[in-house]
């Protein structure tokens, strides 16, 4: 029994981590029905700016906001540069260029930064928190927090203010959403800015459970877009529920079947899931134009 | 002869003598396929300032018998697909001479035929002990074979009487086959492997394995074969857990920064390492002494960054290819290759090597010393045990 | 457009490829460039496989890598373990492919879009973890050796061979994919790809016709992972992960999606642009990935139908 919830707050632990990655993708998909695979090197960014920012002599409270500020000015940029540019494009041109960009900045923090490993002080210090015979650490539930906040901030946003309304608009429509007025480049805009931001502050609060370094992006980027596509992609509380059972299988997996084969047994499960339920667990099944 | 006659004459006697000249202070050039991006880049990229910073400064002193030395470094970002294709650029269009490279075990193992088939010595920096069994003519290796690590981990376990042991290694190379070597010589070591897991070398999370060894009953100790961050995090995971058995490390570890990551759950841990971890702690009497110290100064001064064993693997590699091109005298590769095999009392920072047609590594086990972790800082196990 | 026309066109696409293949190795000073060249032909098929799946029948593959590495895989376990010659590693190679794609493709191809692109990602994760894990078999991460092909009594080891053994079967795949392209089966797909419904109305079998595709765009991708490890000697599990899927991808969408000629510029944008970048050293990736933003931004469908756009040829 005590294996079994030690493997439960394992599951949560990573689970939350990959929720947190999810969330990013949901953003950005609901305006412009992009996956923007560069959603990785976000959280990278997050991560190592603020440790070489503290490398520095920058105190950890003034690095951590300055590493978000530069990683939404990073998601500025993509969008204006890349994506804008090649407005009209098919999605799997834009899936190829967010490629391109994960790939550049991949490659700008190899230059920037090193190539080692780095951490960051966890926020509430790293004794374990007991349950029964299990322990989690306490900055496991800082991520779970930080992801159930964002989940409500998102929420509150595109369900009660205008410009959230907005996004909506373009998502569903974006010719109608111009017809009526709506900005749709500053709304596109603003999602890249605020996924980029949500990407950062991923990266800053799982860094001192998963440790960071100039290519962590690629395999969270992965793992967080199955976990969104299982919850079903534009659903917010869908990419974090998608992401804790994730986390939550391959724990299991790991301890009751073969830690060599978790991965494979987590993947079979969300096929499994997609089969029967092609929209994932929370998304909308969309009706098909004819 | 007419007067113009003459003057060509001289100035073609000048031209010859001027490029024959350049012919002599030709350019030897050293080749180096590294991982310096990619999942061994914390191995590839000290391998590849090592050799940039002595190369220069071996030229700097002259270079080999007159020659200055060129090296060519590409990036195969730990591809073994990217790292063949660029070995046969070095032997076709670059011309190399000798080749001091092959970060990982796969890339190595995949340029391998290319160098046997040009006979180009080449210098592997890469950890499993297939690469030099079965021994190949033109093929070296400098960093010890991950089959020593575990026989030194393994006597220091049976000096403890730990015989019942647990591993839970990565699933990259390194991790695997060191995995696969302590399994083959646990038997004759008198060791027990009572229980296995593993975990990807990106995974965050190691618990649910820990907690299977941790209710495995008749475990004593746990042995971690992995590289990079994950044994960061397994040993994080392991105090986190309360779990209170001995645990060993491999030299895939070998640097100070495995224990700032893992932070106060490092106390205690106990791994194999090449004498260039601990230079200041060496008795004064120890022949490596000196060699390390030097290296260990001259990369903190030009890098800015701690020094690293993989590093001193890739100055060793230089330095035994250099010393071997002296005593051959000439830019010969099989005089060369002849020399290499028969290096014999070199110093370096992995240890003292000694190579043998049969041998092409050169260091037995006193060259791996057993280090502890106390304090935050490395500290050096007497073979005493303690 | 007259039936000639068409026909014209189709075997001017072959011919161009053919002469360019024949007349390229006068330019190569060293080995060297005829294993770049083999390179380029081996991925060129393999894109093509994927090209014929993204771009006739519209369907996404993130894990088109995993065929390759059951391709390579196949090359080096049957002549070790069974002691058989390495081409009917290959053939075993291809077979398998087959099967794997028939049995994993009827579920898959029900999903669309992006549900899709997850289940090919979840399917070459798959392939990549098994061949990673079961070292008895595969030898573990750092792979195995790959003993050399044997055709007509010669060992085939040199660059050379393999530049023409890959040009060859590059233009065999090329000329049957044209034809599929024109056959009523390729003119079913690019329906499906339209509009899948319209297509049912019309009485198009549409299921059968999508895992048609999809075996046949696996077995491409076989053979061509075959051809990797036979030519390199050696085979490990990179040969099939998660960025190689995404690597054949990019060639696919950078060189043209649905056009043949495509596949080739493609796989040599992304084969020949690496080795070209190492002059700037640490900045390589940096370029790389601007290179690739840069070629999808200004050449939005990829290069061969762009240009012949703009030059008003109607290419392949």
């Amino acid at each position: 029994m005590a294996q079994f919830l030690q493997f439960a707050l394992s599951g949560v632990t990573v689970g939350a981590i990959y929720g947190l990655v999810a969330l990013g993708f949901t953003l950005i998909y609901n305006a412009s029905e992009v996956v923007n695979f560069a959603q990785g090197e976000f959280v990278m960014l997050g991560g190592m700016t603020t440790v070489f920012l503290t490398l520095v002599g920058v105190p950890l409270a003034v690095a951590a906001p300055a590493a978000v500020i530069i990683t939404v000015a990073a998601g500025l940029a993509l969008h204006r540069f890349a994506i804008e540019t090649a407005r009209g494009a098919t999605p799997v041109i834009l899936i190829i260029i967010t490629i391109g960009a994960s790939i550049f900045l991949r490659g700008l923090a190899q230059v920037v930064f090193d190539k080692r490993f780095h951490s960051l002080p966890p926020l509430f210090g790293s004794d374990p928190i007991h349950l029964a015979d299990a322990s989690i650490l306490p900055q496991s539930l800082v991520v779970l927090a930080g992801a159930g906040v964002v989940v409500i901030l998102l929420g509150t946003f595109t369900g009660r203010t205008l410009f959230g309304k907005a996004l909506i608009a373009t998502a569903s429509n974006r010719l109608a959403a111009l017809l009526v007025g709506i900005d749709t480049r500053r709304i596109v805009g603003f999602s890249f800015a605020v996924s980029a931001a949500i990407g950062a502050v991923a990266g800053i609060l799982i860094t001192p459970i998963t440790l960071t370094s100039y290519d962590v992006g690629t395999l969270l980027a992965l793992k967080g877009f199955a976990a969104a596509m299982l919850g079903g992609i534009g659903s917010a509380v869908g990419a974090v529920v998608g992401g804790l059972l994730v986390g939550l299988m391959e724990a299991f997996a790991a301890g009751y079947v073969s830690s060599a084969y978790k991965d494979a047994v987590a993947f079979l499960v969300i096929l499994a899931v997609l089969f029967a339920r092609p929209q994932g667990l929370f998304g909308a099944a969309k009706p098909e134009r004819v | 002869m007419k007067p113009w006659q003459a003057s060509f004459g001289a100035i073609g006697a000048v031209a010859l003598m001027l490029i024959s000249a350049g012919a002599w202070s030709a350019e030897v050039k050293i080749g180096a396929v590294l991982s310096v991006t990619g999942p061994a880049s914390f191995l590839g990229d000290p391998e590849k300032r090592t050799l940039e910073i002595y190369v220069a400064d071996i030229n700097a002193k002259g270079g080999v018998n007159g020659d200055k030395l060129k090296l060519i470094v590409y990036d195969d970002g730990g591809d073994a697909n990217n790292a063949r294709t660029f070995a046969t650029r070095l032997i076709e269009e670059d011309d190399v001479f000798a080749m001091v490279g092959g970060t990982t075990t796969g890339s190595t193992l995949a340029m391998i035929p290319a160098f046997e088939d040009a006979h180009i010595p080449f210098i592997s920096l890469a950890g499993a002990i297939q690469i030099i069994d079965p021994v190949r003519k033109w093929v070296f290796k400098t960093p010890h074979t991950d089959r020593m690590a575990c026989e030194k981990i393994f006597a220091d376990l049976k000096r403890r009487n730990l015989t019942t042991v647990a591993m839970i290694s990565g699933t990259d190379g390194f991790g695997k086959s060191m995995r696969d070597q302590c399994v083959a010589v646990a038997p004759k070591a008198g060791i027990t492997i009572a229980h296995e897991e593993s975990y990807g070398p990106r995974d965050s999370d190691m618990t649910p394995q820990l907690t299977n060894i941790k209710s495995t009953p008749g475990v004593q100790a746990v042995v971690n074969p992995g590289f990079g961050q994950g044994p960061a995090i397994v040993t994080r995971n392991y105090r986190q857990l309360g779990i209170a058995l001995p645990l060993y490390q491999s030299h895939g570890v070998a640097s100070k920064e495995f224990i700032e990551l893992a932070g106060p759950a490092a106390e205690g841990v106990r791994l194999p390492a090449a004498a260039l971890l601990v230079a200041d702690k060496l008795d004064a009497s120890d022949p490596q002494k000196p060699i390390v110290m030097n290296y260990a100064r001259t990369y903190r001064e030009k890098t800015s960054q701690a020094v690293s064993t993989f590093g001193g693997h890739a100055y060793d590699g230089l330095m035994i290819l250099v010393q071997a091109m002296q005593r051959a005298g000439s830019a010969d590769r099989a005089k060369v290759r002849d020399e290499i095999e028969k290096t014999k009392g070199y110093i370096g920072t992995g240890g003292i090597v000694n190579m043998t047609p049969a041998d092409h590594m050169g260091l037995d086990l006193t060259a791996f010393r057993m280090l502890e972790i106390r304090n935050g800082d490395w500290a050096l196990v007497s073979d005493g045990g303690s | 457009m007259s039936v000639r026309r068409v026909l014209d066109h189709r075997l001017a696409v072959i011919a161009l490829v053919g002469a360019i293949a024949v007349a390229l190795p006068m330019w190569f000073p060293s080995a060297y460039y005829y294993r770049i060249g083999a390179l380029v032909f081996v991925y060129a098929l393999a894109a093509l496989g994927l090209n014929l799946l993204m771009g006739f029948a519209g369907q996404v593959s993130l894990g088109h890598a995993g065929f390759m590495g059951i391709g390579a895989y196949a090359v080096a376990i049957v002549p070790a373990q069974f002691a058989l010659p390495a081409w009917l590693g290959l053939l075993a190679g291809a077979a398998l492919s087959g099967i794997v794609a028939l049995a994993v493709g009827r579920p898959i191809l029900r999903l669309k879009g992006h549900y899709l692109a997850v289940a090919t990602l979840g399917f070459g994760l798959l392939v990549a973890i098994v061949f990673t894990n079961e070292t008895r078999w595969t030898g573990g991460p750092d792979g195995m050796t790959v003993a050399r092909l044997m055709l007509f009594g010669r060992t085939m080891s040199s660059a050379q061979s393999w530049y023409w053994i890959s040009a060859f079967t590059f233009i065999a795949a090329a000329t049957l994919a044209l034809n599929l392209v024109d056959s009523p089966t390729g003119r079913a797909l690019r329906a499906i790809h339209d509009s899948e419904i319209a297509a049912r109305v019309l009485g198009v079998d549409v299921a059968q016709k999508k895992l048609a595709i999809f075996t046949v765009s696996a077995l491409y991708a076989s053979v061509a992972g075959s051809f990797l490890a036979l030519l390199n000697g050696h085979v490990t599990p990179d040969v099939c992960g998660f960025l190689r899927s995404i690597e054949l991808v990019a060639m696919v969408v950078l060189g043209g999606t649905g056009s043949v000629l495509g596949s080739l510029v493609g796989s040599a944008v992304l084969v020949v642009l690496p080795q070209a970048l190492t002059v700037v050293h640490e900045y390589e990736t940096m370029v790389l990935g601007l290179v690739i933003m840069g070629f999808m931004i200004l050449l939005r469908h990829g290069v061969v139908p762009t240009l012949a756009a703009r030059a008003g040829v109607r290419w392949t």
